[in-house]
């Protein structure tokens, strides 16, 4: 642990040097640029590749393109960008390339409030890409998380060789704050394991059993194809149903076994908590003072706080709806994580949403009126 | 290099992943082995060569050929291609894209390779359509030329690609032709070769679509067309619907379409200058 004042964006670039990012390429938007700049200025230094591309799709196109070949890669943007990236994002998890994205969220739809909060984009990260897909996001909620998940996003992006979204709103982006840095060693480094095969035994894709081949790098005597086109093992292009079958199987089969891994969140004053409040993000630290204030005046509050949004933490929402009398989902949106809530809880409590989608955070003081409002059987479900 | 009359070319294919997709009559098989010739004669070993393609008939090629391929999406072979090469500069990249694939949807990144000047090879297989989405109309069909979606003819102009990739920046632009292999060989040996980004517009012809909304016969005849109307150095552009990709202005009639190496210089690579900035920064400054 090391303790330091840093930019949640600063300890974004932090953490990807340390996890062993050794290429970037960008186009510069608010409110995610300090991380392009910080990376054109650090990645030099550490042997690294910095290219500034003339768009979005560019971007995660070369860092893909530069995963192949072997170098851990990744790209930072936010909204509008983050809405362009969305064809390659499927073609990463299709093709099965290691890279990260970040996607500081600012007020949207469309352009939007680009110096303004919000927690708009956490159904695109899961969903912006079309076909079906799966995909890890991961949402830190202080500067020092952001360097911690993005070491994960990483490790995570290596170990099950898919596209990771690090997905945090402009505040946490942009705030300044004393961070207790994790040590790496305690964090750990995976690095992306090699063939050891004959060249001509190599497959670059899983079979039904092998979840995760060993990705080759380009220029490594492995000769292989890689296509966004539905394939076999060996990356050629496929047509058959049963192929194609095994394939999507497989893709989903392998971020599941991984749930253990991969799914994290942390839960403060659950064990007696009457109402549970679920926050990720900015909105989680206000939660966390409602939470205390709450018990101050005698409401019995907990909060349960995903650091993983995706795959979502299914079964462990489903045990807080056993035992709460009601769920409140805090988030700076008109409503989606919130529907995710009331899937997990399937009736067993009712769900009240906290909404707040003006480009300012949420407040702590407008969470605990929520929840008294919630307690005195004044609010309606899911809004 | 191989001098041996014979390429050997057969070696390059993935003969696993036939029956290939083209069409018979198609010019785009002719140019895939034509580069494969050009890969043979420059002795670059199979390992260390990477061929990138977007999306359309052309870059489905990719596929055929047993290299390190890349078959990204539509329009955006080249960004890939830039992250590859800068990734690991000692590869031999090669990008392969269509007409519509390269200068609509992917222009943007056509240009910006161009004014970058990475050492990436870039093969533009210009037929003047779209062939694997049913034969619409591209920024490349002539004035005037029918298509799915021209049925009473085009109306837009088309662009001039060598022209284009000339001014953003290419630092070798060449022009060559389905029905000329040998001389297509040559010139691509040369884009190889190039320190830059090397931009090759090669004309081919898509009986299925452009021929036969045309009438303009089946791929013999487009091809021997083709030969008629273009000549090595320079020559009258007579017939203009044999030549996918220029306008239809009374002007051009007289313009000579001229094929070969039309623009060459020397200027500093992006890939090298990157390296080259590394190497003077490692270990600079707090990490
Ligand atoms: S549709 Fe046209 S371009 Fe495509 S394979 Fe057939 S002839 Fe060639």
């Amino acid at each position: 642990m090391t303790a330091t004042l840093l930019q949640g964006n600063q300890a974004c670039v932090r953490g990807a040097i340390d996890a062993g990012c050794r290429f970037f390429a960008g186009y510069p938007i608010t409110p995610s640029s300090e991380i392009m700049e910080g990376m054109a200025t650090m990645l030099p230094r550490v042997g690294g590749v910095f290219i500034q591309m003339e768009d979005e799709m560019a971007s995660l196109a070369a860092v893909m393109g530069a995963s192949l070949a072997g170098r851990k890669g990744m790209t930072a943007t936010s909204g509008p960008g983050f809405s362009l990236m969305q064809e390659h994002i499927g073609y990463g998890a299709f093709a099965e390339i290691p890279c990260v994205i970040v996607d500081v969220m600012r007020g949207g739809p469309s352009t939007g409030l680009p110096t303004s909060p919000s927690q708009g984009d956490v159904m695109q990260a899961r969903w912006g890409t079309h076909g079906d897909h799966p995909i890890i996001v991961l949402a830190p909620a202080s500067v020092a998380e952001v360097y911690e998940l993005t070491v994960r996003a990483f490790n995570l992006s290596e170990r099950y060789r898919t596209p990771v979204i690090l997905l945090y709103d402009e505040v946490i982006g942009h705030v300044r704050e004393r961070a207790e840095l994790p040590s790496l060693e305690s964090l750990g480094v995976v690095e992306r394991p090699q063939p050891n095969c004959p060249t001509e035994a190599y497959r670059p894709y899983g079979d039904g059993a092998q979840r995760v081949a060993p990705l080759a790098d380009f220029g490594s005597g492995y000769r292989y194809h890689v296509t966004g086109l539905a394939h076999d093992e060996r990356g050629y292009p496929t047509q058959d149903p049963r192929v194609i079958a095994r394939l999507h199987e497989r893709l989903h089969a392998k971020l599941q076994d991984g749930r253990a891994e991969i799914v994290s969140y942390e839960g403060e004053e659950l064990d007696d908590a009457e109402v549970v409040i679920v926050a990720y993000g900015v909105s989680a630290r206000a939660a966390r003072r409602a939470v205390s204030e709450a018990r101050r005046q005698g409401l019995r509050a907990g909060l349960f706080r995903p650091r993983t949004l995706w795959p979502f933490p299914d079964a462990e929402v489903n045990v807080l709806a056993r035992s709460a009398r009601a769920l409140v989902v805090a988030e700076m949106n008109m409503g989606q994580i919130v529907y995710e809530v009331e899937r997990c809880a399937r009736g067993q409590a009712p769900v009240f949403g906290c909404l707040r989608a003006d480009g300012q955070p949420l407040t702590p003081d407008e969470i605990l009126a929520r929840l008294v409002e919630v307690r005195a059987g004044e609010a309606e479900v899911s809004r | 290099m191989n001098t041996a009359a014979r390429a050997d070319y057969r070696r390059y294919l993935r003969l696993d992943m036939m029956p290939h997709i083209l069409c018979p009559g198609c010019g785009h098989g002719i140019v895939l082995q034509a580069m494969l010739r050009a890969i043979w004669r420059l002795g670059l070993p199979q390992d260390q060569v990477a061929v990138v393609g977007g999306i359309g008939c052309s870059s489905r090629m990719v596929g055929y050929v047993d290299f390190c391929t890349l078959h990204t999406t539509h329009g955006r072979a080249l960004p890939f291609a830039t992250g590859l090469k800068l990734a690991r500069p000692e590869l031999t990249v090669l990008a392969i894209v269509g007409d519509g694939d390269g200068l609509a949807i992917g222009g943007n990144h056509l240009i910006h390779a161009a004014r970058r000047n990475i050492d990436v090879t870039c093969l533009l297989l210009n037929n003047a359509i779209y062939g694997m989405t049913g034969g619409q109309v591209a920024p490349t069909t002539p004035t005037e030329m029918v298509s799915a979606t021209t049925p009473g003819g085009a109306l837009e102009p088309s662009f001039d690609s060598c022209k284009l990739l000339e001014a953003a920046g290419a630092s070798f632009v060449a022009r060559g032709l389905s029905s000329a292999p040998i001389d297509l060989e040559a010139l691509i040996v040369q884009g190889i070769q190039h320190q830059g980004f090397s931009f090759l517009e090669v004309l081919s012809d898509c009986p299925t679509y452009y021929g036969r909304y045309n009438r303009l016969g089946e791929g013999p005849e487009m091809l021997q067309a083709q030969r008629r109307h273009v000549d090595w150095v320079a020559a009258p552009l007579a017939d203009k619907a044999f030549v996918p990709g220029f306008a239809d202005t009374a002007a051009v009639a007289d313009v000579a379409l001229q094929y070969g190496v039309l623009h060459r210089e020397t200027r500093p690579e992006l890939s090298e200058q990157v390296h080259r900035l590394i190497a003077a920064s490692v270990g600079e400054g707090p990490t």
